[in-house]
């Protein structure tokens, strides 16, 4: 039998802790973690009942309810003509959809000329494995540029509406860190340390193997977006802000869009010209094949997963 | 394959290209990024143009190393290339126009990301003009709609975000419709490519299968692309949106983004659906009343306001009445026509907006018409260059407008079930346009007694006095050297089927 450790040193081991927490006599987490959540703002009942006078008085101010009767008529009359029209609507395109060719009939459409060629050899033409990744980045590469510049057009947008002043950013700091939840949650960020690699290595799987297995640019980026969110509800944005500062997301997305345009325009112009073009197709399978759509994949998952961090970010404190 | 027949496929690219690095740019070389780019989709459109008009004939251009139907493709011929170039011009000139008042609308760190939409605007309307891919288009339509949405929104108050709002809604509503459209050709054709599905559809059409699908489509293509252009019930959005946002947005918009649409629409009969089928369809007859009530309804609208930009969107309904009056006749004078009134709209839109701008900006800001009283005194520029555009509003000889009446009212006569209609309507609208831009015009040449606000001189504003030159210069060109411009009108719109 071995000897029974003095209590001084007892106290330094994790059992004495995990005992400790067991019988209930010290709970680790107090004194170290915020428990209680930040108090909200507490708005008295009154201040909501007249905020909500107030907008009705607007409201009659506006359309002077008193005095023109037939405007309120006409407002019941635009709600039921406006149901109506939504239900005349769903009826026609119902009844059209019953004319439609029916699903699963082999001669339907009447053409099938098109997605014919995409199954058959898909995979001779593209080098890719996973059709889907194969049609969307080599036949209809132009397309897919196009889309991804709606998600890029879409973030500016966003900025214009809720960026806001480096000044308030700067002032608003701590708030904006915690916005009414306890600050550095411990348990939020134990699975937080232990989740987010597994999810951003997930991610880039997902990106690479876009070309042989289900996946590809925009699901592999949206799990890559989904693991800095996480990061960022853990661990705060001055800890984010370390490796992903505003500079960093700009130099990213203007990059991996740059690359798209450039593999793009280079696959357009020798193909149109009947250049041959210098990017080997590889053998089928492999992770080094399948031509363009390898690095097109990198560049769009970069690039959602760049929107998805700034629509986040935007959202919640107005700045990256 | 000559190198010539790169340039559209190189513009569209450049103009993403553009968009793309101006994100990372500031204010000022975004801007230098933007004008220089115009500058260059003009110069590449023009050599294209010049090169289609030696060839004589159109050609597609394969996106990528898998020909039609499998891949991308575009195709350019006279009509693409002239309207390409025109856009071009109009936006160029928009944006000097309204240039130096954008300091003062936009906020200061946001200002690139004005710059970046219209690097994408542009890039979208060069692809909605050249696509001969039915998706393509419908890609770049969500672009463009975004783009406009962001180009509405940029001047931030309350009335801006609710134009945008409600912009957003009736858009999103139409590219709906026309995505709704899409899929049901792809189901009854198989294709995706305009040329394709077109001798699909005649085939369809002649063995009388799938009639009523064929219909709706029609309907829903014609439907959703007639609210994205503001055609008269579904115009609520106009007003607001053309009348609040920053000077180069409301002129782009109302002369370029709408006018894209129509001519996505024009292309659709043409090489997707097939002119005499979508003529024997009874949509053809819709569009037409629905254009005639733009018509008198628009100008009604734009007598009762009171807001010299409001009164100026409003004139927008009216116009976009006449372009649908002309595509719903359904012969090929009355598309010409259109076609020539998308021209002489656009060069006259963007003139009124820019020149009402330097109207209000000498009356204090406000745009009241009492305020507006002797202001072309204050800046004589601007109250010239809004002269000659009310003049050709109304149609008077000289300039553009007149020519483009004149050419509805002649495919008008050419058709004789909807001859007296037109013509009543046509007349009837005149007189009210007439009405609303000559009250504009007595009210901002009627002298004051004290002068409350100070006179601008050419020296205060040198690029907006150049660009107004310029405006009147192109306004005076469609209107006096209008043949070769119909002739190429009427090659284009040969060579789209």
């Amino acid at each position: 039998m071995s000897k029974p450790k003095p209590q001084k040193e007892y106290e330094k081991t994790g059992a004495f802790h995990f005992f400790r927490w067991l019988s209930g006599c010290k709970d680790p987490y107090v004194g170290e973690v915020e428990m209680k959540p930040q108090k909200e703002e507490v708005v008295p009942e009154s201040t909501i009942l007249e905020r909500m006078n107030e907008r009705q008085m607007i409201r009659d101010k506006v359309y002077d309810a008193e005095n023109n009767k037939g405007l309120v008529i006409f407002h019941r009359i635009y709600v039921a003509s406006a149901i109506l029209f939504c239900i005349a609507l769903v009826g026609l395109l119902l009844y059209t959809v019953s004319y439609l060719p029916r699903t699963g009939n082999p001669s339907n459409p009447d053409n099938n000329e098109v997605a014919e060629r995409y199954i058959e050899s898909g995979l001779q033409e593209t080098g890719a494995m996973n059709i889907v990744s194969g049609m969307i980045l080599t036949y209809r590469a132009f397309d897919t540029f196009g889309e991804t510049n709606v998600l890029f057009i879409a973030t500016c947008c966003v900025m214009i509406l809720l960026m806001v002043d480096d000044s308030i950013l700067k002032k608003q700091e701590e708030k904006n860190d915690r916005r009414f939840e306890p600050k550095n949650d411990a348990i939020l960020q134990g699975t937080a340390f232990v989740l987010c690699p597994i999810i951003f290595i997930f991610g880039i799987y997902v990106i690479l193997n876009g070309h042989l297995s289900p996946g590809g640019g925009f699901s592999g980026g949206a799990i890559l977006g989904a693991g800095l969110i996480l990061y960022v509800c853990a661990f705060g944005f001055k800890k984010t802000q370390q490796f992903f500062n505003e500079h960093i997301y700009k130099v990213a997305k203007i990059t991996a869009l740059c690359m798209y345009g450039l593999i793009g325009t280079y696959f357009y112009i020798t193909g149109a010209n009947g250049i041959e073009n210098h990017i080997p197709l590889g053998i089928p399978g492999h992770i080094l094949s399948s031509g363009i759509i390898l690095p097109i994949n990198i560049c769009v998952g970069l690039e959602v997963a760049c929107t998805m961090y700034a629509f986040y970010a935007l959202f919640r404190r107005g700045g990256l | 394959m000559d190198l010539v027949q790169n340039f559209p496929a190189v513009s569209i690219l450049l103009c993403l290209f553009a968009g793309i690095i101006s994100s990372g740019l500031k204010e000022k070389a975004a801007r230098y990024v933007n004008t220089v780019l115009i500058a260059t989709v003009m110069f590449l459109n023009a050599c294209t143009l010049g090169y289609v008009l030696h060839t004589g004939e159109a050609f597609v251009y394969v996106m990528g190393k898998f020909p039609a139907p499998w891949g991308n493709e575009i195709r350019v011929g006279v009509l693409e290339c002239f309207m390409a170039l025109f856009f071009c011009i109009i936006m160029l000139l928009s944006l000097l126009g309204g240039r130096k008042k954008l300091a003062d609308e936009v906020e200061e760190g946001k200002t690139f990301l004005y710059y970046v939409l219209m690097n994408l605007l542009l890039s979208s309307l060069l692809a909605l003009v050249y696509t001969n891919d039915l998706f393509t288009a419908y890609v770049f339509v969500e672009i463009n709609t975004i783009a406009a949405c962001g180009l509405i929104m940029i001047r931030q108050n309350g009335r801006t975000i609710e134009a945008a709002a409600r912009y957003m809604i009736m858009s999103l509503l139409g590219s709906g419709m026309l995505l709704m459209g899409i899929c049901m050709l792809y189901d009854l054709t198989g294709h995706l490519l305009m040329s394709n599905i077109k001798e699909q559809v005649a085939i369809l059409s002649a063995s009388g299968e799938y009639r009523i699908p064929l219909l709706v489509t029609i309907a829903l293509m014609s439907v959703g692309l007639a609210i994205k252009s503001a055609l008269f019930p579904f115009h609520a959005w106009l007003p607001d949106a053309y009348g609040y946002s920053t000077v180069s947005s409301a002129a782009v918009l109302s002369s370029l983004v709408s006018k894209g649409y129509i001519f996505l629409l024009i292309k659709i009969i043409y090489r997707v659906i097939g002119f005499d089928i979508f003529e024997a369809s009874k949509i053809i007859d819709v569009l037409f009343v629905f254009g005639l009530m733009g018509m008198i309804f628009g100008s009604l609208s734009a007598i009762k306001e009171n807001d010299v930009r409001r009164m100026i969107a409003y004139s927008s309904v009216a116009q976009i009445g006449y372009i649908y009056m002309g595509i719903g006749m359904g012969t090929q004078a009355g598309m010409a026509a259109s076609v020539f009134h998308i021209l002489s709209h656009a060069a006259t839109k963007s003139l009124l907006f820019i020149a009402a701008i330097g109207l209000t900006d000498v009356s204090g800001g406000s745009r009241k018409f009492i305020d507006l009283t002797g202001a072309a005194y204050r800046n004589k520029w601007a109250g010239v260059t809004f002269t000659v555009g009310s003049l050709s509003m109304v149609g008077v000889p000289l300039f553009s407008g007149f020519i483009s009446k004149l050419l509805f009212a002649q495919a008008a006569v050419q058709n004789n079930g909807k001859m007296l209609p037109a013509l009543i309507v046509l007349g009837i609208s005149t007189i009210l346009n007439a009405i609303y831009f000559m009250k504009t015009v007595i009210r901002i040449y009627t002298p004051v007694e004290e002068n409350k606000y100070e006179c601008i001189t050419f020296k205060d504003m040198k690029l907006y006095a150049v660009t107004l030159v310029c405006f009147i210069v192109l306004n005076v060109i469609l209107g006096v050297s209008s043949q070769p411009i119909v002739d190429l009108i009427e090659q284009g719109l040969a060579m789209f089927s």
